[in-house]
Formats: structure tokens, C-alpha cells, sequence
């Protein structure tokens, strides 16, 4: 090991440590009493002429913040809930729609079957902005703006996760679904005794990628949802001052958590997943 | 992926297996889009149809030309930036042992903190009177404004690199894999150092992912409204007003003639980028 790749390994290391940071930021505060949070945070509260100053490590740890944060905050249970809803129910319609889609681009040969892929491919590239106004002009039509609908279903029938399914699904050889066909297997059977296990990986990849873009979601409740009562953790959020930084950061971290386990658990298909963007059959 | 479908036969069962994505996908997005482009040529009042007008309005409008202007600069600036950052990681990964695994993890870490919950390191970090002037008045620089000035653009520019690393570098890793080594050796015994080897043969043989990586970088760059908003909420600084900002002002002006020109005009440069990462698809296969 050369002097040079040495260099190298600092500054992916320091690169490393600014990409965690925010994760070892956010427990820190978390544990810190209401006191040292103020001291710390002073200059930014009060306009003091000094800086922010931060340490790695609490002085006084304390849980306080948490269980303030779980006691008394029945608005944090709301909107977790909210949070929960729309993911898990985003996520399920996912399943139940996109993996027989994908079967369906994968596996058979139908009329317009190119023209109808390139037009999945096309909408799930488009910004949230295009498909804003004709998406509320509908939802408003069938009354559900203003409701979790107007996010779950949209969000439902996202084409993204067809896409990367597709490419799982394309990955099973072609003998295998043949000589379950000699078997005298019918379409629907093949589907679910070898389509399903052999492209488990390939769902437990849109899962993990659903998970992590759904429980980030910004825009859609933005535009949909009036009533702060429906709104999710990612908009509630960023609405807490600072002027109660106890809470801010312990609601911060418990935000974090679900997204961290299934980042953990599921790295490994996350990265299969993303693999699976950048090619087509 | 392979090309075996050839003796697929025509099977009219698949249409059977896409009708409920079909469905929903036609109720929720072709068919209300289709609508939004016949608004785009009518008045947003009654109706009436006025041609190119709401183009013209659009394209003349101040903001939406700030707005325009702002993320070609930021597409400018944080494509390339991306790019080479994340291909440099790459490559010292790829030749890297056990600690590469670890790095990767970090690197990819910023893709599952939710935005949400950075809010907060955010606001302490470039506050007028936060950590990062603390630091650089350490330093014996001048502190500056990070959110009120024009920097708020480099802030930007900041988050979304931090968010996307990662993701390039799986990308890159994935085309680094699928160089044969043999190449490589033939270059060894030929004489050939590092540099020379990374010139004349990582970088020929990794065109197509950069190809792939650009468009798709591209395309998620439109997607930073996120951070933007993560960062100052909705009435940014002007250096960091994007077009998602002007968007979602005229969606709360309600001017619905607005958004439906700004829509088309924005779906047909996607729909170009799209066109092009599919001809980089067609030659990878070929």
C-alpha cells in the first residue's frame, strides 16, 4: 500500500464520515437535555453574536426528550400513523399491481407490448411536476383529494417498480417455465410456482426502493393534502422549531429508524435494485 | 438480459397479466395527462381555446425563465460534479478490499435518511450563525449568509450530491464488473501502468454506463425539489428557485393554464432524454 492510496483512504473516509453525519448529528441531539440543547443552539435562537458550537458526544445523556416525545405528543402518533399508512398502502397496491405487470412484459408477447413498455418507461421518468395538474384534476373528479387516497393511488400504479421487476423477471431462464408448460402447467400456476419465488429478490428490491422513496414523500401530500391532520412525518417535520429542539430531534430520530432497519436489512437488494435502473432486457 | 423470447409465442394471456396496472395507469396518468395538454391550448377560465398563447405566457413569464435558468445551472453544475466524484470512488472501491463494503455502506446511507429528519442538521449547519461559519471563522474565513444569498444555490448543489453519490457508485461498480479481467491482464504484461491502463481501458469500456449514469442523474435532478424544499421551503432564496418551485406556486395560484404549457414544455425535454437513454440501451444490447 502505496503513500498515496493511503491519501486516497483519508479522504474517502472523511467523504464517508460527512455522508453518516447526519445520523450521528441527529442521535446526539436527541440525547441531550433540553439545557444543553439551548446552550448549544443559543446563537441560532436568540441571534447571539457567536456560533453554533457541537460536540459528538452528549455531556449529560438523558432519554427525557423521548419520553416527552412519546408521553405528550399524541400529534407525533397521528402523523407517524399517517406515515405508516400511505407507505404500507402504496407499497401493497405495488405489489398487488406491478409484479403480474412485469410478469406480463416479461414473459409473453402481445400486440402494442413495446410501445406500452416505452410509455412505462417514459412515465416513470417524468417529475412529479408534469403529471401534478392532470393528477389532481382527476383525484378532485372522484372526490379524493384531501384524503390518503389521493396519495395511495397514484402511487400505486407508479410504473417504476414494473421496470426494475421486469429485469428480475427477465434474469429466469426461459427452460424452466418451459418445462413447467410441457407439465401441463397453466399461465396463472406458473406465475405463482415459479414466477413469485424465483423473482422474490426482485421484490423484496422494489420494497426495499419503495420503502425508502414512500416514507420521503414531499410533494404528493404537499399538493393533496389540505388538512395537517393527514399529513405524513416528512412534512410535519420540518414545521417543528427549533425553539423546541428536545422534540425536533427525538421525532427526527424516530423517523429515521424504520428507514435505517430497512436500509440494513435490505441493503443488498437495494443495490440490486439500482443495478436493475440502468438496463433493459 | 438475454434475448430468448424468441420462441415466445403470441400470447394474448399477458394482456390478462398488465390490465390492472394498465388500468390504473391510463385512469390516473395517460388520460388525465392527455387533458392537461388540451388545457394547455385553452383559456383557464372558460375554456376558450387561444392557440400557443399559454406557451407564450409561460415562456415570457420572469419566474418560470428564473426558474429555467437556475436548473440548467444546477443540472451544469451537479452532473459533472456527480459523475466524476462518484466514477473516482468507484474505482478505488472496486480495487479495494473489505474496507470497499464498508465505504459503500456510508456512501449509500444518505439514500434512506429521509429528508425529513435532515431538516434539522440542516438548519444548524448553514445558519447565519451555525456550525459551518463557526467553522470556517476558525478557519479565518469570512462567514457568510449560506441560505440568504446566493450561496443557497451551492447548498443545493450540496444535498443533492450528498443524496445521489451512492447511487452512481453502485451504477459505476456494476460497469466496472462487467469488464472482463483478461483485458486488464493482457494490459499488465504488455507493460502498461495504472494511469495508462484506466485511460485506455476503464474509461472506453465504461461509455455506455456513463451514458446511462448522465441521463439518469439527469432525470433525477428534476426530482430535488425535495431537497429544495428540505433546505428554505417554499419561498427560496432566488439563486435556488427552481422550476419546481415555480410549479408549485401557479398550482396555488391555481393558475391551471400556466401549469399545463409549463407540463408539456417540461415532459417534452424529458421525453427527448428518455429517447436517448433508450438509444443507449439498443447499442448496449447490439
Amino acid at each position: 500500500m502505496g503513500k498515496k492510496r493511503i491519501i486516497i483512504y483519508i479522504i474517502l473516509l472523511t467523504l464517508a464520515f460527512v455522508a453518516c453525519y447526519p445520523i450521528l448529528f441527529l442521535l446526539t441531539g436527541s440525547f441531550m437535555s433540553q439545557d444543553e440543547l439551548r446552550e448549544h443552539l443559543s446563537p441560532i435562537l436568540y441571534g447571539t453574536s457567536q456560533y453554533t458550537r457541537w460536540q459528538f458526544i452528549p455531556t449529560y445523556p438523558t432519554g427525557k426528550s423521548f419520553v416527552e416525545l412519546l408521553m405528550d405528543s399524541p400529534k407525533f402518533f397521528l402523523t407517524f400513523w399517517n406515515s405508516t399508512k400511505i407507505t404500507v398502502g402504496i407499497l401493497l397496491g405495488q405489489l398487488v399491481v406491478s409484479v403480474p405487470a412485469a410478469w406480463g412484459f416479461s414473459r409473453f408477447k402481445f400486440p402494442c407490448k413495446k410501445l406500452i413498455f416505452t410509455l412505462y418507461i417514459i412515465l416513470m421518468m417524468m417529475p412529479f411536476q408534469v403529471t401534478m395538474l392532470s393528477s389532481f384534476l382527476v383525484l378532485d373528479s372522484m372526490q379524493l383529494v384531501n384524503t390518503h387516497w389521493s396519495v395511495i393511488l397514484p402511487g400505486m400504479f407508479s410504473t417504476f417498480p414494473v421496470f426494475i421487476m421486469c429485469n428480475f423477471f427477465n434474469g429466469i431462464p426461459e427452460a424452466i417455465i418451459e418445462s413447467a408448460k410441457i407439465d401441463g402447467a397453466s399461465n396463472i400456476r406458473i406465475f405463482f410456482h415459479l414466477g413469485i419465488p424465483l423473482g422474490s429478490s426482485g421484490i423484496i428490491s422494489i420494497l426495499v426502493l419503495g420503502f425508502l422513496e414512500n416514507w420521503n414523500l414531499i410533494e404528493q401530500p404537499l399538493t393533496f393534502l389540505e388538512d395537517k391532520a393527514l399529513w405524513p412525518l416528512s412534512l410535519f417535520l420540518p414545521n417543528i422549531s427549533l425553539d423546541n429542539a428536545g422534540l425536533a430531534f427525538a421525532s427526527s430520530v424516530i423517523t429515521l429508524i424504520p428507514a435505517v432497519l430497512v436500509f440494513i436489512c435490505g441493503q443488498n437488494y437495494l443495490e440490486q435494485g439500482i443495478m436493475a435502473t440502468a438496463v433493459k432486457e | 438480459m438475454s434475448k430468448t423470447n424468441r420462441t415466445r409465442k403470441q400470447n394474448m394471456a399477458g394482456v390478462y397479466f398488465i390490465i390492472p396496472s394498465f388500468l390504473g395507469v391510463s385512469i390516473f396518468v395517460l388520460f388525465p395527462f392527455l387533458d392537461v395538454v388540451r388545457r394547455s391550448f385553452v383559456t383557464a377560465v372558460n375554456e376558450t381555446w387561444v392557440g400557443l398563447a399559454n406557451y407564450k405566457m409561460v415562456i415570457e413569464n420572469s419566474a418560470f425563465r428564473l426558474a429555467a435558468g437556475n436548473t440548467l445551472r444546477f443540472v451544469g453544475v451537479c452532473i459533472p460534479v456527480l459523475v466524476v466524484l462518484s466514477l473516482l470512488t468507484a474505482v478505488f472501491l472496486y480495487s479495494s478490499g473489505k474496507i470497499a463494503d464498508f465505504l459503500k455502506s456510508a456512501f449509500l446511507i444518505p439514500m434512506a435518511i429521509p429528508v425529513a429528519s435532515v431538516v434539522l442538521l440542516w438548519k444548524v449547519l448553514f445558519h447565519g450563525q451555525g456550525m459551518l461559519n463557526g467553522f470556517m471563522d476558525k478557519l479565518g474565513f469570512t462567514p457568510v449568509d449560506w441560505m440568504n444569498t446566493k450561496y443557497a444555490f451551492w447548498v443545493l448543489v450540496f444535498s443533492y450530491i450528498w443524496k445521489n453519490l451512492g447511487y452512481d457508485i453502485i451504477l459505476w461498480i456494476a460497469g466496472l464488473s462487467a469488464i472482463p479481467s483478461s483485458i486488464y491482464e493482457a494490459a499488465r504484461v504488455d507493460g502498461a501502468g495504472n494511469i495508462r491502463i484506466f485511460f485506455s481501458i476503464t474509461i472506453p469500456n465504461l461509455l455506455p454506463t456513463l451514458y446511462t449514469i448522465t441521463v439518469l442523474s439527469f432525470l433525477n435532478s428534476f426530482k430535488v425539489f425535495r431537497e429544495g424544499y428540505l433546505v428554505a421551503g417554499d419561498y427560496p432564496h432566488e439563486s435556488m428557485y427552481l422550476l419546481q418551485h415555480t410549479f408549485n406556486n401557479w398550482f396555488r395560484d391555481l393558475s391551471f393554464d400556466k401549469i399545463a404549457a409549463g407540463a408539456v414544455l417540461v415532459a417534452i425535454v424529458i421525453l427527448i432524454l428518455v429517447t436517448l437513454l433508450e438509444k443507449a440501451w439498443n447499442q448496449k444490447e447490439s
